[in-house]
């Protein structure tokens, strides 16, 4: 038996006479929810979304830390649902939760090198590609740096193309700075936010103004 | 593969409102949507099955007499309501307020079936009764709805 498929149960009187709900008496009902889900009742993944220049973010944190971050593109329902398969399904949207990720997004694109230290949790990467990811942590603000030398700088100095696809899957772009990485022909590679976004990120780190 | 959590509250936040306000003045509703919520988070990743809206109507009025029982009023079949005639002509027909008149039977059936939209052998789970009395509570309490609210003044 599905919710809906017997006892079409609508009542002419009952039916015209539920009252319209309120979207503000909704998002209020949902901001109790978000400031009761702490501690035991913590859900598995927070998320909040924030404005930026290069389009809507996507963030999303355990109690650990930060653990992904996604691009207008990639979807989000898409995006929230790998969250759920691979973190767990109890998936809360809790923008009040995020403000400091919010606040880090906000002085970056304001031109900020290294805002502050946000924390985060990198369990969506593992292996090889966390290794990568830590590497890349260290390249610093306005630096580029080619798939083969930071490959260099890992336990698989040869493994280029390997370094390519952790910096493909990065769960944590812009924080992990894999737009820094670009092709040793000059050229500024793949990017997950799209190839115009990681031009506007170098841009952005080089000196120049972002516009909204 | 579930679905993330946030998925069924937007799906599903408006009906269990309904039910909690149909069952709760106003204020206490709001205590009980939000308790119903944060039991459904805590189990959603141990829920089977499809029938999501069922379950959270269950967990909403088991809440909902969670919060009757600990309130500091008596909530009776006429909470809330003056005893004043019924709103006229069609105009501010207060369903809330009308459904509070209802005997507690009458009122949970209709709210389970015609406002959550719970077929009867669901609403029978819920209230702990049999489908055949739910139907009968429905179908009694629509009457006395339509006494309340619509037909004496048509």
């Amino acid at each position: 038996m599905t919710d809906t498929a017997t006892d079409p149960a609508t009542d002419p009187v009952v039916d015209v006479l539920v009252p319209p709900t309120d979207p503000a008496l909704l998002a209020r009902l949902h901001g109790r929810l978000e400031a009761r889900a702490t501690g035991a009742d913590a859900p598995d993944v927070h998320y909040r979304t924030v404005d930026s220049p290069v389009g809507r973010l996507l963030v999303a944190a355990t109690e650990a830390g930060v653990a992904r971050v996604a691009f207008e593109r990639e979807g989000e329902d898409a995006v929230l649902q790998h969250l759920a398969d691979r973190i767990g399904p109890r998936v809360l949207r809790t923008p009040a939760r995020l403000d400091a990720a919010a606040r880090w997004f906000d002085a970056y694109f304001a031109g900020a090198h290294d805002p502050f230290e946000l924390p985060l949790d990198t369990r969506l990467a593992r292996g090889f590609r966390l290794e990568v990811l830590e590497r890349l942590r260290a390249v610093p603000y306005g630096e580029r740096i080619s798939y083969a030398a930071l490959a260099a700088r890992t336990s698989s100095p040869n493994a280029v193309r390997a370094v390519g696809t952790a910096c493909a899957t990065n769960p944590l772009p812009l924080v992990i700075p894999c737009h820094r990485v670009t092709r040793s022909d000059g050229s500024v590679g793949a990017y997950l936010g799209g190839p115009e976004t990681k031009v506007r990120l170098l841009a952005l780190e080089a000196g120049a103004a972002l516009p909204g | 593969m579930r679905e993330p959590f946030e998925r069924i509250v937007a799906a599903h936040g408006e009906v269990v409102w309904r039910v909690c306000r149909g069952l709760l003045p106003e204020h206490d509703a709001e205590d009980a949507w939000s308790e119903t919520f944060l039991a459904a988070l805590r189990a959603w990743d141990r829920f089977e099955g499809d029938r999501v809206r069922g379950w959270l109507v269950t967990i909403a009025h088991r809440k909902a007499l969670d919060v009757l029982r600990a309130g500091v009023r008596v909530v009776t079949t006429e909470e809330g309501v003056p005893d004043s005639p019924a709103p006229p002509a069609g105009r501010d027909l207060d369903l809330w307020a009308a459904l509070a008149r209802l005997p507690e039977g009458q009122r949970t059936a209709v709210v389970h079936h015609h406002i959550a939209g719970l077929p009867f052998a669901e609403v029978a789970t819920v209230t702990g009764t049999t489908p055949a009395a739910a139907r009968k509570a429905a179908s009694d309490g629509v009457r006395r709805l339509r006494t309340l609210l619509v037909l004496e003044d048509a």
